[in-house]
């Protein structure tokens, strides 16, 4: 089945077998993700592609999409969500950009810039978690780790390995090398694997490969996320895109359905102090 | 004349690298001057901060000395800014929580190669460390947060010329960096 659906405005074509973020993606439109990536089937656990469509809230990597369907994406309420996940993200695990070699390359990090995040806004937890750096090529810092589980599915899925899996939960959840002395060097990754180059964070990272692209230089440096995330140039809403506009009116009523897409965000930001009278 | 904007510095636990990056501005420190002045920062060696429009926080806390100091600077400033990464996230700084303080203490000062005269100080006159370095906004509010280690020189212009002119500052993309 192939079609058009819309989203934020833009009609977006789609063939079949495609999900919404798919759509989005090679049509140009960025919604933003972590877990989810081009070939992989869909996991939906980091719900940063949280989208309302036709009114209702739904993973935008996990549904397919269907003809006529009505997508809000880029609401302040829903950004506003996606920063507070980021900001989860980053006060669960230990991400110290500056001394992560990583930095610039970090694909959490560049989602972090998107949703314009200056701050972790919650109490940081400082959760204890080892290195592993027993393997000769593959080093894992578990401190970066999120839990995105593209690693587990790399390895099961692309290498034919299994070296991976998560294990426990909530604050216990960690992730698990299979191999007898649970370490890397004891599992059957390889530095060729997939598994050892999907992280989308610095927690897998290849040794003797750091700082190959010096720092200004790296990807996310020269290009924000929501480029490098999609197959075509990215559309702003409004602007030509090649694609035609939805019909806004039925936009604008979806969107007033859910309380409005200003609602949330204007009640849990503060104004602004007054520098001149003070607060 | 109108009075002019009073502004207030200071470093926590932190390298002072955001204060050098603040002097990077260069010659806008002489436009800056024109409408503010400076009560507590390394440029005025004022001891306590007196009341203020803006207060710059760089570095996180990690001491009873940092929790006392910062208070005092949310008491008196209507506006509270972190600078940089150790003021948001506890920075470099905070890679000392993994371990417990007293091993901290031990190897600095006790068990450390190259020790001399080995013996944890102990003085009224020095701060208690917490036993973890933690983020400005986890002991008093704060307004507006500059990340970046250090924030570029542009952050700080974008921030205080905007704060000045009375606008809500916001920064733009390629400016936000964390690193």
């Amino acid at each position: 089945m192939s079609g058009t659906l819309c989203i934020d405005g833009i009609a977006v074509p789609f063939s079949d077998g495609q999900t919404i973020i798919e759509a989005a993606r090679t049509a140009g439109v960025y919604i933003p993700y972590l877990c989810h990536r081009p070939g992989y089937a869909p996991y939906g656990s980091c719900k940063l592609c949280t989208v309302k469509v036709n009114g209702r809230t739904n993973t935008a990597c996990t549904l397919p999409a269907a003809d006529g369907q009505t997508v809000i994406s880029n609401s302040p309420d829903l950004q506003h969500d996606r920063q507070r996940i980021t900001q989860m993200l980053f006060v669960e695990g230990n991400h110290f950009c500056p001394s992560c070699e990583k930095s610039g390359n970090c694909q959490l990090q560049a989602v972090a810039y998107h949703q314009n995040m200056l701050d972790n806004h919650y109490p940081h937890f400082y959760a204890q978690r080892e290195m592993d750096a027993s393997h000769p090529d593959i080093l894992i810092d578990h401190d970066r780790c999120i839990f995105c589980n593209l690693c587990v599915r790399a390895s099961k899925e692309k290498d034919g390995k299994d070296v991976f899996g998560i294990a426990g939960r909530g604050i216990h959840k960690r992730l698990v090398i299979n191999s007898p002395s649970g370490k890397l060097k004891d599992s059957e990754i390889s530095v060729d694997d997939e598994a050892a180059h999907v992280c989308p964070t610095g927690a897998i990272l290849v040794k003797r490969s750091a700082y190959l692209a010096p720092i200004g230089e790296r990807i996310y440096d020269g290009h924000p996320i929501s480029e490098v995330a999609c197959e075509k140039a990215v559309i702003k809403a409004g602007e030509a895109s090649g694609y035609p506009s939805c019909d806004p009116t039925k936009l604008a009523e979806s969107a007033q359905q859910n309380g409005g897409p200003d609602s949330h965000y204007a009640a849990t930001m503060p104004p602004a102090p007054d520098i001149k009278h003070g607060r | 004349m109108a009075a002019k904007i009073k502004i207030a510095t200071t470093s926590l636990a932190g390298c002072f690298g955001c204060h050098m990056s603040f002097l990077d501005i260069d010659e806008r420190l002489l436009k800056l001057a024109d409408s503010v002045e400076f009560d507590r920062s390394p440029l005025t060696d004022i001891e306590h901060c007196g009341p203020c429009d803006i207060g710059l926080i760089e570095g996180g806390v990690c001491n009873s000395e940092n929790v006392h100091v910062l208070r005092e600077f949310r008491a008196n400033c209507k506006i509270l800014i972190a600078v940089g990464a150790c003021a948001i996230n506890g920075g470099l700084p905070a890679l000392r929580n993994f371990f417990k303080l007293e091993d901290c203490l031990l190897e600095a000062y006790q068990d450390g190669i190259g020790v001399d005269n080995p013996q944890i100080p102990s003085d009224p006159e020095l701060p208690l460390l917490l036993d973890k370095v933690r983020p400005v906004h986890e002991i008093v509010k704060i307004d507006y947060f500059m990340p970046g280690c250090p924030p570029s020189a542009d952050v700080f212009w974008h921030y205080l010329s905007a704060l000045i002119e009375g606008r809500d500052p916001t920064l733009p993309y390629e400016l936000v960096h964390y690193d």
